[in-house]
């Protein structure tokens, strides 16, 4: 892939961007918790790391154009599948079904994303996996929690395969008028939501009320998604040279995307604590795993995409 | 040219556990939590739950390397040496404590090997169930090993070790292991008390290792 200019000016500013809060949060954290104390600068400190390996790793993959995100993508739901499979119901009857999920399921999904086969990649896990994994478990015979336990199977898939899969599936959308890179759309996306999720945060411990779900989570306020909504629109607007959008569309799509994101988020904490678990995994010690990371994109993605596809690609 | 073949065989045992160990980080991701104890050289017995053959395998390769070289698993000789392959597993690259788990067959005290294995320096992982649990209960009434290795050698930490999540990674009769986390968390250390009943202290340390047990599980 050769680097179109937006691209590296694109890249070359995040480094910058990214070194600014590097340098803010070490500050900070010498400044109010020098032993790791204060909980909220570590958080944020978690945070910028795992945007240095979000940035690190996105860079190098586009690298390899196409194929080269296709892989990290597929790793990166491998990675999130097993967070979530880890604390599934499952039997002994589901051994050949969920080893199907990893080694059958997830490739093929992300192959047909690479060969660009829209028709049975948006269909494959919805209908055909939902189809033939119970088919898989039933011929075992063991109807202990039976439909709890591939009604969570399926849903791992949905979440960590299928909508993840939609974020490289950006790639092979073909846009008029725009000659890309595409991979500007992923992280475009990807900055926007977690732009959004930080301004959520802010937003709600400046102004913050009315919690949005007062059982599942007290940092998250009515207050902060609009105030999230807002700050996304205006960081979307004002990234909007990266993509095929006009300024306001581009800040309407921000809107949209960080709904997603929030709301998706909401729905993944309450999976955890419906699992007792505080995080999904253990990716470094403190920070959570994959899928904590990458909850609110994951659940952006697959709207984000349809939107694209709808107005701007050729279909 | 027999010197030579030991010292090949010794060497593959090297790289065969090395790559047991990448291969069981790779499929389970292992997380240890040094809960009640820290990762440091004094003479263990780490006593774990049993539901899968991979369970030591995983206690093992969690523990940092310098531990590890020290560390026997206690298996059971029935299973170990039933072909070539599993005997140079057990034998060479696990350097396995085996034990005869039938009173009928066994020309040597499981409990006098064992004591043997810790005068020579080595920490042990022992499953004090003596047997895969494969019931709903998380843990099986322990076996009297424990307790007469404690009481031999009443110095030795015995540190309760829970192996999370490794029963759903590999159920009995599967072959290809599912790629789920997996944590191994290790509690405060017990020892036996001066006088102690055996029953007294086999419930102790039954109620020390259950305890590390994490809520969420099924």
């Amino acid at each position: 892939m050769s680097a179109p200019v937006e691209f590296l000016r694109l890249v070359i500013g995040l480094i910058l961007a990214l070194s600014v809060a590097s340098v803010a949060g070490e500050m900070l954290r010498r400044r109010f918790g020098p032993d790791g104390t204060n909980s909220t600068i570590e958080n944020l400190n978690g945070r910028i790391t795992s945007w240095w390996a979000m940035l690190v790793l996105l860079t190098l993959a586009s690298l390899f154009g196409r194929g080269g995100m296709i892989v990290l993508f597929a790793l990166l739901s491998f990675a999130a599948l097993r967070e979530f499979l880890t604390l599934t119901s499952k039997s002994r009857a589901d051994h050949c079904a969920l080893l199907g999920s990893f080694f059958v399921v997830l490739p093929l999904q992300y192959w047909l994303v690479y060969r660009g086969w829209y028709g049975l990649y948006e269909i494959f896990i919805p209908v055909y996996a939902f189809l033939f994994m119970p088919i898989l478990v039933a011929l075992r015979g063991d109807t202990t929690r039976f439909l709890a336990r591939v009604a969570e199977t399926q849903w791992a898939l949905m979440v960590a395969v299928f909508a993840a899969s939609h974020v490289p599936a950006l790639l092979t959308l073909d846009i008029p008028g725009w000659d890309g890179p595409q991979i500007l759309l992923i992280m475009w996306l990807v900055i926007v939501v977690q732009g959004a999720d930080v301004a959520q945060y802010a937003w709600s411990a400046v102004g913050g009320h009315h919690p949005v779900a007062a059982r599942l989570s007290q940092s998250k306020t009515w207050e902060g998604v609009a105030g999230a909504v807002a700050s996304a629109a205006a960081l979307g607007g004002l990234l909007a040279w990266l993509t095929p959008f006009g300024l306001w569309q581009a800040a309407a799509m921000a809107g949209s995307v960080t709904v997603m994101g929030l709301f998706g988020g909401l729905v993944m904490t309450a999976i955890k604590r419906d699992k007792g678990v505080e995080d999904w995994g253990h990716l470094a010690a403190g920070h959570g795993g994959f899928t904590d990371r990458l909850d609110s994109v994951i659940f952006a993605a697959p709207v984000f995409f349809h939107l694209v596809r709808y107005f701007w690609a050729v279909t | 040219m027999r010197r030579a073949l030991r010292g090949l065989k010794a060497l593959a045992a090297l790289i065969a556990g090395q790559a047991i160990v990448l291969f069981a980080r790779l499929i389970t991701a292992p997380r240890a939590v040094w809960r009640g104890t820290d990762p440091v050289p004094r003479q263990r017995i780490y006593f774990a739950n049993h539901t899968s053959n991979g369970d030591f395998v995983l206690a093992w390769a969690v523990l940092p390397p310098a531990l590890r070289e020290r560390t026997r698993p206690v298996a059971a000789s029935d299973y170990w040496l039933k072909s070539r392959l599993r005997a140079f597993a057990g034998r060479d690259v696990f350097r396995a404590v085996l034990i005869d788990r039938n009173p009928e067959t066994r020309d040597e005290d499981p409990v006098e090997k064992m004591v043997a294995a810790l005068n020579d320096g080595a920490s042990l992982i022992l499953f004090p169930e003596g047997g895969r649990n494969m019931g709903p209960d998380p843990l099986l009434p322990f076996k009297t090993g424990l307790y007469h290795v404690a009481r031999r050698c009443p110095e030795v930490d015995l540190v309760p070790t829970w192996i999370e999540n490794l029963n759903a990674i590999l159920p009995k009769g599967e072959v290809i292991p599912l790629p789920l986390l997996c944590t191994v968390t290790f509690g405060t250390p017990v020892h036996i008390e001066a006088g102690e009943a055996k029953a007294d202290f086999l419930t102790r340390a039954r109620a020390a290792l259950l305890e590390l047990k994490p809520e969420h599980a099924p």
